[in-house]
């Protein structure tokens, strides 16, 4: 094969799955190649068929999915209608697939060494030298202390640690094509950035095309060469990575792009555009444009004509109104202008935490998931919680709520009065006073229940109505949270993701809260949906006057929502401050690694990349957390010995408190060089 | 109650949401409904055939049988099947056809209830231990394990050798035992509803646990109770003819299949059959129906 054969060419692909014998086409006509080395990111909303393409690029549909027209070449040969052999030959030396979730595609019951090891022997390597290449692939992943990682079950590993052997087994082949399926979405941000840093150095040395699928923009825009955008079964939009993001032609791409509480936009600045309507249901649209129904530009041409691929430049896009949705200026990233905060508008204090701490035993070792947390949440006011996983977050929103007792000696109090540690053993002006949205809609709503059960049950408990006057609150509610009467004889599972957490927030708020504590509300959601969401909790709180603490790992979302955050890190607050201080530094060294770990689109207009500090090892188990400063173990700015032996303190008094050994003046901020002594800078991995 | 008019925001950011959140164009799943799969099930559509004969068998079985199964004919005692009698007469003179047509009709009111007192006092048992845990869990769950331990038949005749042999005591005994094995399904099915946030959200809102088991927990855990109860239900039908075979059941005069067997079954070896063998084949299609039933329901629910 000729070096300019491409590694992948989709022609005029279409797949369908059959249901109950009936076909229903997932992807429409769609066409793209990926030159050799070229790493190509396919992104779009769920549903739209990214995983579809994928799995028909290796043939491994689903057992009811089809190919109903259009042909797959994998490095030039026709991979449409291969036999079993065939098919087999191609999956075993032409390409490989990582999947998003890795503990499940590693085997539990096989060691790390043998996994690797099989992949060389079905390739025809002999067993010994099989083991010895794998443990070279190892080294090669950046696997620290490959030795004991070699003899270990994949359930002995972190995230982190289980996708970079998923990648090593699918490199060991060293296959022409590696398929890439959300390989970040589970894996906290600062692993994220490292694995990301991996494959991105990995694709030089390897010299492998990619095919990257993500929902992510920031990260598809950082990884990819160049970009497909897939809406509804059909590629919308084409072009070189950056171009396509910085100029969209596609309308779908630019709402898209404009649903990104990105570029430093705070809830202040305005609300997030959404995408009005929903994803059109499998099938449902046969002529014209897929994207018609909420389309800002579509007129009777959309809807008679499917769109062909216009070229502009690099770019190509299927619309018949590119020079109009251009020209409209939604092209752009919305940069806002950064407002100066307005000081200090909130009321008295709604919410006092001192000094709460606790902790879990786990056989004969305590777990103290939090530690010593103390805050203040004023009426009005939104708090923002951000940390990596197993910080303690979570463990805090429940002991806030009463869901697990607090260790004694803290203190919670609700406008300046104590409430009980347990919510049952809490008063129902306390109970109703705070309450929750949690992470996922389909576990905090009872699906036996219609809608109207849910809301009303939550009206007459918390808000003590009944008869006529809790019909009347119920409407309100429901249009407060922009659902409609016909939704409240549905049962959650006729909803949608977003539309079950608009029923959720109206639960939440059926008792006039006073603090809403929101788990992660939107990460199981589309960014359209998102938006949507966000939007209706900054009015909800600017009509009730409620205040939030806001969980999310999310940064972008938390720094739009919040008035003040709190860094969390092995159960204790490392930094706690005004929002957009907190964003610009001076920074905890562990909230800079955090901001420098995710990718943001707003870089794309600012130019040039800041440079990225990446943080070594893992968070440690909160069993045993290390001596002194707790994040002294990845710490790229440790100073020395102090680190190790003191524990730093949290001033109580300081408007933007950081626990560091460090001065302020030598902690880093955003775009200026931290001001550190040459030894104690920290590279890059990937220098 | 300020907030019901406060709450009420101007609508910018989702245009008029009558028409975009229209249920009817969502993308959602078109799963097929429980039913259509039951009903598209061969061995479910197969066993409730053979269960609904024997209902209708037990129901209007007196209207129909061509002969009174009680009275007996001494002159035409063990006679072999015919145009007149199809499975034959028994030792003094009764048809059978007529007998075992009417013997659905103890089994089926025995068992069922058996099965439906389990049913209750299983579910029952099993939302508190599952729900309540701790120390509640641990005494009953140690319980149940005694009891599950016991060997089944010899509790129950144990049991009707103290109270002395009636349909109440049956459906009593069967009830109690069986209850431990359906509150041991309960609870693990609780346990693992137990862990979503729907339960902690009824908590929040400060709802007592009888709330929380039976209106928030309960109908979620249906499915695994209905799929148990129809596999009890076989075997409650299997432990009432054995027990009338034993003659700690139903009583005669009853027309009872296990009864009859138990008459009967001395003739085998004198070549008359047909006593034995019709009430014998009505027992096992009545489990092999039930148990298709059963098979036909997880099916769908799965």
């Amino acid at each position: 094969m000729s070096s300019t054969t491409p590694a992948l060419e989709l022609r005029d692909l279409s797949v369908g799955y059959r249901t109950l014998g009936v076909e229903q086409l997932v992807l429409r006509g769609v066409s793209f190649a990926i030159a050799p080395g070229e790493t190509y990111g396919l992104v779009g909303e769920s549903g739209c068929g990214k995983s579809t393409a994928a799995f028909a690029a290796l043939r491994a549909l689903a057992r009811n999915g089809f190919i109903s027209g259009g042909r797959v070449l994998v490095d030039g040969q026709d991979v449409t209608d291969l036999d079993p052999a065939g098919l087999r030959q191609l999956r075993l030396t032409k390409v490989s697939m990582v999947y998003q979730d890795p503990g499940r595609a590693l085997n539990p019951s096989m060691t790390v060494a043998r996994q690797i090891a099989e992949v060389y022997e079905a390739v025809g390597v002999r067993r010994a030298d099989a083991l010895e290449r794998a443990e070279a692939m190892l080294v090669k992943v950046r696997i620290p202390g490959t030795g004991r990682v070699m003899t270990a079950f994949p359930h002995q590993l972190s995230g982190g640690m289980q996708q970079r052997v998923v990648i090593a087994m699918a490199l060991a082949k060293n296959p022409k094509l590696l398929v890439l399926d959300e390989p970040t979405t589970g894996l906290d941000a600062t692993v994220e950035a490292e694995v990301l840093d991996l494959i991105e150095a990995l694709k030089q040395e390897f010299a492998t095309s990619v095919l990257f699928i993500s929902h992510n923009l920031a990260i598809i825009e950082r990884m990819c060469d160049r970009i497909g955008v897939l809406y509804a079964g059909s590629l919308v939009e084409e072009g070189v990575g950056a171009d396509l993001l910085a100029r969209p032609l596609h309308p779908y791409t630019m709402r898209l792009l404009r649903c990104l509480p990105a570029a430093g936009r705070r809830k202040s600045d305005g609300r997030l555009d959404t995408i009005p309507g929903f994803l059109p249901p499998l099938g449902s649209i046969r002529t014209g444009c897929v994207f018609t129904p909420r389309c800002d530009f579509a007129d009777a041409v959309c809807r008679t004509d499917a769109p062909g691929p216009t070229r502009v430049g690099s770019q190509m896009a299927c619309c018949h109104h590119i020079d109009r949705a251009t020209a409209s200026g939604r092209n752009s990233l919305d940069l806002a202008v950064p407002v100066p905060p307005t000081a200090a508008s909130f009321g008295r204090p709604a919410l006092q935490v001192s000094g709460v701490s606790k902790t879990f035993h786990v056989g004969s070792h305590a777990l103290r998931a939090v530690t010593d947390v103390s805050l203040t949440l004023r009426t009005g006011e939104t708090l923002g919680l951000v940390g990596e996983s197993g910080s303690g977050k979570t463990t805090l929103a429940r002991l806030l709520l009463g869901l697990t007792a607090p260790d004694p000696g803290g203190r919670i109090e609700l406008d300046g009065q104590p409430v009980a540690g347990q919510a049952k053993r809490r008063s129902r002006a306390d109970q109703k006073a705070l309450q929750i949205v949690f992470q996922n809609p389909d576990s905090a709503l009872n699906r036996s229940h219609t809608v109207r059960h849910l809301i009303e049950r939550s009206l007459s408990r918390l808000g003590g109505l009944f008869g006529r006057q809790r019909s009347e609150r119920l409407m309100a509610l429901v249009s407060a949270v922009r659902l409609t009467e016909r939704h409240l004889s549905m049962r959650p599972r006729q909803l949608s993701g977003g539309l079950k957490q608009r029923v959720a927030i109206a639960r939440a708020f059926a008792g006039d809260p006073r603090v809403v504590i929101c788990d992660e509300p939107t990460s199981a959601l589309d960014v359209s949906v998102q938006a949507a969401i966000l939007n209706l909790l900054a009015d909800l709180q600017s009509t009730a006057g409620v205040s939030y603490v806001f969980i999310s790992h999310d940064l972008g979302v938390v720094r739009y929502l919040s008035d003040r955050i709190a860094v969390l890190y092995l159960g204790r607050i490392m930094e706690i401050g005004p929002a957009e201080d907190v964003f610009n530094g001076p920074h905890h060294p562990y909230t800079e690694a955090l901001l420098s770990a995710v990718p943001d689109l707003a870089e794309l207009h600012n130019g040039e990349r800041t440079a990225r500090i990446r943080l070594s090892g893992e968070m440690p188990s909160p069993l045993a957390p290390p001596p002194g400063c707790v994040f002294n173990s990845r710490c790229p700015r440790k100073i020395g010995a102090i680190c190790e032996t003191t524990e730093p303190t949290l001033p109580a008094d300081a408007d933007h408190a950081i626990r560091c050994h460090l001065s302020r003046e030598a902690l880093g901020r955003r775009g200026g060089a931290p001001p550190v002594a040459a030894d104690q800078r920290y590279a890059p991995v990937s220098a | 109650m300020t907030g019901a008019t406060t709450l009420a925001v101007a609508d910018a950011g989702l245009p008029s949401t009558a028409a975009h959140t229209d249920p009817a164009t969502e993308p959602l799943a078109a799963a097929p409904s429980r039913i259509g799969r039951l009903l598209r099930s061969g061995s479910f559509m197969v066993g409730a055939a053979i269960v609904l004969f024997w209902v209708f068998c037990a129901l209007f079985g007196p209207f129909v049988v061509p002969y009174d199964p009680y009275s007996d004919d001494l002159l035409n005692t063990l006679a072999m099947p015919s145009a007149a009698h199809w499975f034959g007469t028994d030792q003094i003179g009764r048809d059978i056809l007529s007998r075992v047509i009417v013997g659905a009709g103890p089994i089926l009111s025995v068992a069922p209830l058996a099965t439906l007192l389990a049913t209750a006092a299983g579910t029952t048992l099993g939302l508190l231990t599952g729900y309540v845990g701790g120390w509640l869990d641990s005494l009953i769950g140690r319980l149940i394990e005694v009891l599950l331990a016991l060997p089944l038949i010899v509790v129950a005749l144990l049991v009707l050798v103290a109270l002395g042999p009636s349909s109440t005591t049956v459906i009593g005994v069967i009830g109690i035992i069986f209850t431990p094995l359906i509150a041991r399904t309960v609870r693990s099915a609780v346990l693992s509803e137990r862990s979503l946030d729907y339960v902690a959200a009824a908590e929040l809102r400060g709802e007592g646990a009888l709330h929380i088991m039976f209106v928030e927990i309960l109908p979620n855990v249906l499915p695994p109770i209905l799929v148990e109860t129809t596999v009890r239900l076989g075997y409650a039908i299997f432990t009432v003819a054995s027990l009338s075979f034993l003659g700690f059941g139903i009583q005669p005069p009853s027309a009872d299949w296990g009864l009859a067997i138990s008459e009967n079954y001395g003739l085998m070896t004198g070549g008359y059959w047909w006593t034995v063998s019709f009430a014998a084949g009505a027992t096992a299609s009545l489990v092999v129906g039930v148990n298709l039933v059963a098979d036909g329901i997880q099916a769908a629910l799965e």
